[in-house]
């Protein structure tokens, strides 16, 4: 056990193990015990009584994809906060500054994104 | 031999019995939220709720788990096998390894991570795998879209959700979680943070999918969104995974603004009462606020939903990560 | 030690036979999940060589980001994946040479590391000793201050992600009824309802 900080993850992965194993076996013995019989009409989607017609999975918005996109920027966006505000009180004045110029730039783009109605769903 | 026995097997058990000691807890937990959610709703709504199974119906829970127990797994032909069955279980074992890191008490921790915030950052933004894996495998048209508007909805709350963390840890100066709950003895943060903890709390409404915020089951169009075509166990993964879910982000906000296992005032009566009965306590509180907002605030419409994301939570939340760092730079009040 | 070099190769393999699964799996949808399973075991490994922060990041930015958008797109386009597929040997060629081209990168950078060891402390700012801090509080010591410069072009590059994405994603679409809230809240009733006497027989 050499390095302290690796060895505070074991927990973690015996955790994951442990509830791997719970899932499994849940599903797995529920399908054991219960009496399985399917039928065609069982097995099918649902879809409030009508036959299903054509594959579910179909084109969709747009939007979506361009809110994920958004979601990738901002997600990165907190993701250089986290150092900051655990360092901030050793940086000092320029390393708020320096943050605060990057938050301005990315307020321009959101603001833009506003403006273009990239934020309204319609 | 022995150096084999006292180096790995040893600590390893004694790792394993942790274990199971915060899953078993966990899981009595869960089923004991379904019980209370249908008691609090029954009572706002001047109902009885359960009261046949057992005395008062405690032993409701227990009767709903072995009924889905013992009902067939229908799997839809046209899903498709192996992603449909790995989504529940996704679901359910993100929704308890997230608790390897969460303190109950000063020396109550079973992975003390230098990194524990983000750790639990990192498992609730996965938690949107299990719903779109769920929504795509089913091979339905509604479950699709049950699980493309969860995803949307997840991954919008998300941001805001990280801006509230930093300000928190803006105060805190770690990012490991027994130091967030030790930074709030003098207050908590609920208190000089408030606009922040009401951001938290509605985001983690939305977050869990939870009413106001329940549209990707909303039944009214959807049936029951991306979990129609589940059964059984299957089911009951998803409905364990989500109600450990809400116990999560209820305990993530009494560690981040409530003081975690801190007593409110650190005087005599209050601070006999050891940390983890005040920890459960303040989880048991926020979740009796979720319970609340599922019986009083009626759903909101999916372009109000992206609205209230995207354009007030993200710009308030941003403000105030900028307001709260000027404020403690500028008095020097850094930790 | 024993434990770690388990993980180490548990790790490590899983991470090389989910890589082989991306690319050999038929179904282009496992083949996302099985490169999710990959960023896992990437995070894993860097956990055990005690990069915590940068194996979080890669967790909440890679699989809980930038997965998801691959997810949507592979999932809910309609790509024909068979026919993408059919010509895929024509651009073998390309693609081995790619691969090469990245391979002898990074044989040119591990090869500096062997023949200059103490290049990382002529070019980079002094690394702190792990004991004394941890990894996140050092990054964020560095990289708002030393590499300020670097810090800002990272936000420029947001922003024009941010300005691409909508300039190429987003159709405005004709007759869309928003709804304006300021409007609904500022109504008042008598803007609205006015009571009128109706004359018998005469309608309004």
């Amino acid at each position: 056990m050499a390095n302290p900080l690796v060895v505070e993850y074991l927990p973690i992965l015996i955790f994951l193990g442990i509830a791997v194993v719970i899932a499994g076996a849940a599903v797995g013995a529920s399908f054991l015990v219960a009496s399985q019989k399917p039928d065609s009409e069982k097995v099918s989607a649902y879809e409030c009584g009508f036959e299903p017609f054509d594959d579910a999975r179909s084109k969709f918005d747009v939007r979506f994809y361009l809110v994920a996109i958004l979601f990738i920027i901002f997600d990165l966006e907190v993701a250089f906060l986290f150092p900051w505000a655990i360092s901030l009180g050793d940086i000092g004045l320029f390393g708020f500054w320096s943050m605060v110029v990057f938050l301005g730039v990315l307020t321009i783009g959101f603001i833009y994104e506003w403006k273009k109605g990239a934020l309204e769903w319609e | 031999m022995v150096e084999l026995w006292s180096g790995y097997a040893w600590p390893t058990i004694i790792i394993v019995l942790q274990i199971v000691a915060i899953i078993i807890p966990l899981l009595v937990g869960v089923a004991y939220l379904t019980y209370a959610e249908r008691k609090v709703l029954a009572a706002m709504q001047l109902r009885q709720g359960p009261n046949m199974v057992g005395p008062f119906g405690l032993f409701q829970p227990l009767a709903d788990g072995l009924k889905l127990f013992g009902k067939e797994t229908v799997i839809p032909a046209g899903a498709n096998r192996v992603v449909f069955v790995f989504a529940p279980m996704l679901t359910f074992l993100l929704s308890l390894i997230a608790w390897a890191v969460i303190p109950f008490s000063s020396t109550m921790v079973l992975a003390n991570i230098n990194v524990g915030v983000l750790y639990l950052f990192a498992i609730s933004s996965l938690g949107v795998y299990g719903i779109i894996m769920a929504g795509w495998a089913s091979n339905s048209k509604y479950a699709f879209l049950g699980g493309l508007r969860s995803a949307a909805q997840m991954v919008s709350y998300e941001v805001s959700i990280g801006f509230v963390i930093i300000t928190v840890l803006l105060c805190v100066g770690s990012l490991n979680l027994s130091d967030v709950v030790l930074a709030q003895r003098t207050v908590w943060f609920a208190i000089p943070l408030f606009p922040m903890f009401v951001v938290f709390f509605i985001s983690a409404l939305a977050e869990t999918n939870r009413a106001p915020f329940d549209l990707p089951e909303g039944e009214s169009e959807l049936v029951g969104g991306y979990n129609v075509e589940y059964s059984a166990m299957t089911f009951a993964l998803f409905f364990l995974g989500e109600y450990a879910n809400m116990i999560l982000m209820s305990a993530m906000t009494s560690i981040l603004f409530l003081g975690g296992w801190l007593p409110p005032f650190d005087i005599a009566p209050l601070n006999w009462i050891p940390g983890p009965i005040w920890f459960a306590l303040k989880i048991a509180l926020v979740l009796f606020m979720f319970l609340w907002v599922r019986a009083t605030v009626p759903r909101y419409r999916y372009d109000q939903l992206m609205r209230l994301g995207w354009k007030v939570f993200l710009p308030f939340s941003l403000f105030w990560v900028i307001l709260t760092a000027g404020v403690l730079v500028t008095f020097g009040w850094l930790p | 030690m024993i434990v770690q070099s388990l993980a180490f190769y548990l790790f490590a393999a899983i991470l090389v036979a989910s890589a082989v699964m991306v690319i050999a799996a038929r179904n282009p949808v496992h083949s996302v999940l099985f490169l999710i399973l990959a960023f896992f075991n990437a995070a894993g490994l860097f956990v055990l060589i005690g990069a915590e922060f940068v194996a979080m990041i890669l967790v909440i930015v890679y699989v809980g980001a930038v997965a998801v958008l691959f997810l949507f797109v592979v999932m809910m386009l309609d790509i024909n994946f068979r026919e993408l597929r059919s010509g895929a040997l024509q651009y073998l060629p390309v693609g081995i040479t790619v691969g090469l081209v990245l391979l002898v990168e990074l044989a040119l950078v591990l090869g500096t590391w062997v023949i200059v060891p103490d290049l990382a402390a002529v070019s980079g700012a002094p690394t702190p000793a792990p004991d004394q801090i941890n990894n996140t509080h050092a990054l964020g010591l560095l990289i708002y201050t030393h590499y300020a410069y670097l810090f800002q072009a990272a936000g420029l590059i947001l922003l024009i992600a941010m300005i691409g994405a909508i300039v190429l994603t987003l159709r405005s679409r004709e007759g869309v009824r928003r709804q304006n809230i300021s409007a609904q809240v500022s109504r008042r009733r008598d803007q609205v309802v006015a009571i009128r006497k109706v004359p018998t027989r005469g309608g309004v």
